[in-house]
């Protein structure tokens, strides 16, 4: 099993169980505090959660099946040296992300110098023709990247996957973090952690920093697809954290190519929209024509640069999985040194070596959709059934190009509280990044993600995945 | 403020209201329903039809006229938009549209009041009725709490406003049909029955103390009516309601620098009310004033949803 050779981020790589030195204190927490305590408060925290409306839909069920992510109360946590290592790589990495949706909406000198081919940029569903030459305002295009990483040894961080579209689940890093304070303030005792709560500030601060024309207090909305969509409780938390409007397409309308919304006294003009619409949405006029979602001439309007779209339309061209395998190369291209962070390994399907490879060796790979999210459309095939496992090898065989494979990581484990006590599960890590005219910031922090099935490497919460506070050190006490 | 959010407040405050409404009018019923004599009430429960302006979709679900069924289907019932449940799930949705401008206690009532109903598909006799419905007071009490520790700005308006709104048809439609269609053949005004019937009245709207407070008199039905039609002091009368839309229409006016429509008829409607004598509305046919009452506060509701632009 995977999960024996798995380093764990508190318990260390010991059968001993006698922790990371530095961490030896949680690990006696761990195991001082009898597993009905940490049920209790771990209750406690959910039934908060489920009060607050912390919920989130699942697609294909009822309306009515609103579920909380479950919570875990065992925390993971990073030393500030790891964190200050791990910082550098993601700025770099989101810097060159920025740089390179620049260059591919502009001189696409990048496939000029062949350093990605030419047409994996251009015949990608995720770049946008349309958008060709936009100028967002300030050159930044994805605001707000919440980068997943994964971690298997001391030191060894992989990224896993740049989500440059709209990221979600920064709210669950906040109130999970609200959470440990209220039902863990002791180990906020025992370490000295990096507060997390002005993500919020940095993030309206942002906003304001990339509106067209800095004149006087830039307005800032936050545009939601409603009240039925899974992530609208972190829409209507973000908005009211930052007290701004959320807002839905319908309170939008364009003219003149300015954006301005409705309001009981008139109309009020607009200059940042906070969009957790996708492209294919935002704009009836220039994607998808019966969408309910949009606002149209929303795009129009950007393009005349009196508005700023956070993210811009467009930015699904770098966190896409085929071009992802060759991040190494963008970042080393734009950066000029080699990428702090390493990608994991990435077989392209559409390589016929690369397929044939992927397709002798199933049983040990990961096979993803290039387009696929959710913890969809996707193998792991040392889990994977036989007949799982042949559906994969017709469908690969039918459209390679829609597939990438990766050898499966033994992923980290952090200790987590299951129906038999705690026992190690594997996790994954997102922060967030945020890109504002004034730079990079990212807040000390991010989502744990934990597969809650013994042996699962599947952490996504539509899958029954958890999550976990992540607890950032200020000294390495 | 969005438009959207403003439509949104004015309608939580409708649906909360007529929830609570419905749960008092549930009440009420079955005390009077225990006290009619044999066989069972089923006037009561008619009647309450009536009042939640329920009766002809009941009508349409060919169940027939039970005390349980009926009070059922205004406690529970997915297919009628009135029912507390559907009350609720309105409230709910709107409150979860419009989270950010309502404070947090006030989102918890309405989501734990919510909570509360979920998966309940039978409410079984009178006495568990009893509990359901209690809570449901319980509940809105608590919004109510919460809203009034809300900041005195537009969402506290909107939310008011339409509280007020709902309560001045859910007060006259109360007086109205008790009025008119309860007493049966052959009894007597000033009967035992008759006087059962006021008193029930005065139980939906708790304002049984009330009406002891201000009338020394013995239980008399103009008396009732005047207090639930003129009388401010009374919170849930029709004067009362009619002042508080005047005031937080004046409230919104002043922070938006709007008024129209709206306020035209809403300030019409509360002189003329200040004019009106309980001896006037008798001469003029109790019914008849209710009914212009009815429709003079469709009217106003109309005009608040053209004036902010609800959509």
């Amino acid at each position: 099993m995977a999960i024996e050779r798995a380093f764990d981020e508190i318990w260390g790589s010991s059968a001993s169980r006698e922790g990371r030195p530095e961490f030896t204190a949680l690990a006696d927490w761990i195991s001082s505090t009898p597993p009905a305590e940490l049920d209790r408060r771990q209750q406690a925290a959910e039934a908060a959660f489920r009060q607050l409306g912390i919920t989130f839909a699942v697609y294909g069920e009822e309306e009515s099946a609103e579920r909380i992510i479950p919570f875990d109360i065992v925390p993971r946590i990073f030393t500030k040296t790891e964190w200050a290592d791990l910082s550098e790589g993601l700025v770099q990495r989101v810097e060159a992300i920025n740089a390179f949706l620049a260059d591919v909406y502009g001189p696409r000198k990048i496939l000029k110098d062949k350093v990605v081919p030419e047409e994996l940029i251009l015949g990608n569903p995720q770049f946008r023709p349309m958008l060709d030459g936009a100028k967002p305002p300030h050159g930044i295009f994805a605001h707000i990247c919440g980068i997943d990483l994964v971690r298997t040894g001391p030191g060894e961080f992989w990224v896993l996957e740049d989500n440059a579209r709209t990221p979600s689940g920064v709210s669950y890093m906040l109130e999970n973090r609200e959470a440990m304070l209220r039902l863990c303030p002791e180990l906020f005792e025992m370490f000295p952690v990096q507060p997390i709560d002005s993500y919020p500030d940095s993030l309206l601060e942002t906003l304001q920093s990339v509106a067209p024309r800095p004149a006087g207090k830039p307005v800032c909305v936050l545009l939601t697809p409603g009240h039925f969509n899974s992530a609208f409780y972190e829409h209507s938390f973000l908005a009211d954290s930052m007290g701004i409007e959320l807002v839905e397409a319908a309170d939008l309308e364009v003219d003149d190519d300015m954006v301005w919304m409705r309001t009981i006294e008139g109309r009020v003009k607009v200059d940042v929209i906070y969009r957790r619409i996708d492209d294919d949405y935002i704009d009836p006029l220039v994607f998808k024509p019966d969408s309910l979602l949009g606002v149209p001439g929303l795009i129009a309007a950007y393009m005349a640069g009196n508005v700023a779209l956070v993210n811009a339309p467009g930015t699904g061209i770098a966190d896409d999985k085929a071009i992802y395998s060759y991040m190494p190369e963008i970042v080393k291209y734009y950066s000029g040194g080699e990428a702090k962070l390493p990608n994991v390994e990435t077989y392209r399907c559409r390589e016929p070596q690369a397929l044939k490879y992927t397709l002798d060796n199933l049983d040990k790979l990961v096979v993803k959709l290039v387009d696929g999210s959710g913890g969809y459309g996707m193998l792991v095939g040392p889990t994977a059934t036989k007949a799982q496992i042949e559906e994969f090898r017709a469908a690969l065989l039918k459209e390679p190009q829609r597939y990438i494979a990766q050898p499966t990581l033994a992923l980290s484990t952090v200790p987590t509280l299951t129906e038999s006590g705690v026992a190690p599960r594997h996790v994954d890590f997102r922060p967030f990044v945020l890109s504002g005219s004034k730079g990079v910031t990212i807040t000390p922090g991010g989502l744990t993600r934990v597969a809650l099935r013994e042996g699962s490497l599947v952490v996504n919460s539509s899958q029954g995945g958890g999550t976990k506070d992540s607890l950032i050190l200020a000294g390495d006490a | 403020m969005l438009s959207r959010t403003a439509g949104s407040l004015y309608w939580i405050g409708r649906y909360v209201e007529r929830a609570e409404f419905t749960a008092r009018l549930i009440e009420a019923t079955i005390r009077l329903d225990a006290l009619s004599p044999r066989p069972a009430g089923q006037g009561a429960w008619d009647s309450a039809l009536l009042v939640a302006a329920a009766d002809y979709d009941f009508g349409l679900t060919s169940e027939t006229r039970s005390p349980l069924n009926i009070s059922r289907y205004l406690t529970l019932s997915a297919s009628n938009p009135s029912s507390i449940r559907s009350c609720l799930d309105a409230a709910r949705s709107n409150a979860k549209s419009v989270r950010t401008a309502l404070s947090r206690d006030a989102w918890e009532a309405i989501n734990r009041a919510w909570l509360n109903l979920r998966g309940r598909a039978t409410t079984g006799g009178n006495q568990s009725t009893l509990g359901i419905v209690e809570a449901i007071r319980a509940e809105t009490r608590g919004f109510e709490g919460a809203l009034h520790r809300m900041l005195r700005n537009e969402a506290y308006a909107f939310i008011s406003l339409g509280a007020a709104i709902e309560r001045a048809d859910n007060t006259a439609r109360l007086i109205d049909v008790k009025y008119h269609l309860l007493l049966p053949d052959g009894e007597k005004v000033g009967g035992p029955i008759d006087r059962d019937q006021w008193t029930t009245i005065l139980h939906a709207v708790s304002a049984n103390t009330a009406y002891r407070w201000l009338y020394s008199e013995g239980l008399k039905p103009w008396l009732v009516a005047e207090l639930l039609s003129l009388r401010k002091e009374m919170p849930r009368s029709l004067a009362a309601s009619s002042e508080e839309v005047v005031t937080h229409l004046n409230a919104i006016g002043k922070r938006t620098g709007l008024q129209s429509e709206a306020d035209r008829l809403a300030r019409m409607r509360q002189s003329a009310i200040e004019r009106t004598s309980i001896d006037t509305i008798f001469n003029h046919g109790l019914h008849e004033w209710l009914s212009g009452f009815i429709y003079e506060n469709a009217r106003i509701h109309q005009a608040i949803g053209a004036q902010f632009r609800f959509g």
